[in-house]
């Protein structure tokens, strides 16, 4: 592997930042990603004639939208609350299924392998099943409406929240562990008052993350039926109603920024 | 709940080991409420809870077997899924580098940064789906869509992230490059993109990841990829298509995630 010692014999030493096969890899990767990139240019189907009326149907699109019907200012401020209820409590309960499954999958907390394999096949699972799908399955369940969306954004937290929680718990120091449980702490003290002080910031540091991405998704999910504003955006976009969709599409900017504010300013404050 | 209180001692009276912590626990108490009050609004109860488990008993058991049958519609859409994914993240990429570049406070002066800034919020605060939905409606249905709505979401990220790293660069280095007498391009190449390279590549391969994902659904929206038969199967009831449909979605990501693995370790 190291190339970098070059035979004695010869005169200066030939110095290289990286060996051999890590240069060949990098490389072979690039070559495919370029690969790739120009295949997938090939032959992906585009219409062309489509783009021709592009800034046409662009510059109609925004005539559209302007003025933006204010009438619909208050189902989609109702809408509005739904969608926030949805990924506030999403998130809740994705964190009370996630933290026990975390405490599973970390392997200080949990010395079972078998355990932590199954508590992280579990979140792989939650999360590589998007939040739309995860509401077409609850909508196919439950039937329309918030309690959809509200588990679909709950199943999809899961395996982020649920990793991430595992890792913090594996970073955890053993020192003030071993001297609670040498002091003769049971299984819950050495949780609560070992393991929860050291991974606290770590812990509302996700779940705030968390909840800030949620509250983006929670908005699409009523296109297909889960509740939220995304209902109130698909009944816009079918009725060809851009005024409304404007004002939703504002009120869902909106709120993306407030949540991005809030979380950085409790953020500031927690950490 | 935490039995810890030592007992008085003559020295300390009424010190407590673990002090309980009242706010931190009318915290708790105060999200247990918000939860219940919220899952009123939302209008659950345990009946409709009950109703729907009975409901997705049946909902399995149409689900299985996972019927593979229409297996030449899913080759070709989960093909074009591909095919976003890939254009959409080497484009995004391609257009996030500079803007991130201008938008490092470190690198550029205030003027260039907070307009930039706002782009790239703007390009962040929609989810792909809904910018899907104004490129359907701007260039018609297909995979066009669904690329521009997807290179629209990586500017968004990448930017942001590079943003980020660029302005916690060591700027000792850039310095001593910039010493030797190099212009503003040899200062970048030598003595930024060194520095910022390999957290690079992790951000431009959870983009990636992140671009798969979305790019199996902007076809719900008319965006192209394999969404477009996923929700047609939905809607037709054909749910035994809808879990094989899901099955090579779900193999589909963990493969992608396995292969962006290796490219971060190749380029640690």
């Amino acid at each position: 592997m190291s190339v970098a010692l070059a035979p004695a014999s010869a005169g200066p030493r030939h110095w290289q930042r990286f060996p051999l096969w890590k240069r060949l890899a990098r490389l072979a990767f690039t070559l495919c990603a370029v690969a790739a990139f120009v295949a997938s240019l090939r032959t992906i189907e585009v219409i062309p004639e489509f783009l021709y009326d592009a800034p046409e149907q662009l510059a109609d699109l925004f005539g559209r939208m302007w003025p933006m019907d204010a009438g619909y200012v208050g189902p989609t401020l109702r809408a509005l609350v739904e969608t926030l209820h949805i990924a506030t409590l999403g998130t809740l309960i994705a964190i009370a299924i996630a933290v026990p499954i975390g405490l599973m999958a970390a392997r200080n907390v949990t010395p079972n392998r078998a355990l932590n394999l199954f508590a992280k096949f579990v979140f792989v699972t939650s999360r590589s099943v998007n939040s739309l799908v995860w509401a077409l399955l609850f909508v196919a369940v439950f039937g329309p409406g918030p309690l959809a969306g509200t588990l679909a954004i709950a199943l999809r937290s899961v395996g982020f929240t649920g990793k991430l929680f595992a890792e913090a718990l594996e970073e955890a120091n053993r020192g003030s562990i071993e001297a609670l449980q040498a002091a003769g702490a049971g299984r819950l003290s050495t949780l609560l008052l070992g393991y929860w002080p050291q991974v606290k910031p770590a812990f509302w540091s996700i779940a705030l993350f968390r909840w800030d991405i949620n509250i983006r998704e929670s908005a699409v999910l009523g296109l297909v039926g889960a509740g939220g504003i995304g209902v109130a955006l698909d009944t816009a976009l079918n009725l060809l109603y851009w005024d409304q969709v404007a004002v939703v599409l504002a009120a869902i900017f909106g709120v993306v920024i407030l949540a991005e504010i809030v979380v950085t300013a409790l953020r500031a404050r927690t950490l | 709940m935490i039995p810890t209180a030592r007992p008085a001692s003559s020295d300390a009276a009424g010190r407590v080991a673990f002090r309980p912590n009242w706010t931190a626990r009318a915290g708790w108490a105060l999200l247990a409420l918000y939860a219940v009050y919220a899952a009123t609004q939302l209008g659950f109860s345990p009946e409709r809870f009950a109703g729907g488990l009975a409901h997705g008993q049946q909902f399995l058991a149409r689900m299985f077997p996972p019927n593979f049958s229409r297996w030449e519609l899913i080759q070709s859409g989960i093909l074009e899924s591909l095919q976003i994914a890939v254009i959409a993240t080497v484009i995004g990429i391609a257009v996030a580098l500079p803007i991130g570049f201008l938008a490092a406070r470190n690198l550029m002066p205030p003027w260039v940064t907070w307009p930039t800034r706002i782009l790239i919020a703007l390009c962040r605060s929609f989810h792909p789906i809904i910018v899907a939905i104004l490129f359907v409606k701007a260039i018609g249905f297909g995979a066009l869509a669904g690329v521009m709505a997807l290179i629209v979401a990586s500017v968004g990220f990448i930017a942001k992230l590079f943003a980020e790293a660029i302005e916690e660069i060591s700027l000792k280095q850039v310095e001593a490059v910039r010493a030797t007498g190099a212009g503003f391009l040899s200062t970048l190449i030598m003595g930024v993109q060194p520095q910022v390279l390999p957290r690079f590549i992790g951000f431009a391969t959870y983009q990636l990841d992140s671009n798969l994902r979305n790019s199996t659904m902007v076809g719900i929206v008319g965006g192209g990829g394999i969404g477009a038969t996923l929700f047609t199967a939905y809607q037709r009831f054909d749910f035994d298509v809808v879990l094989a449909i899901l099955i090579v979605i779900v193999a589909l990501i963990m493969v992608a995630e396995i292969v962006s693995g290796w490219a971060r370790k190749v380029f640690q």
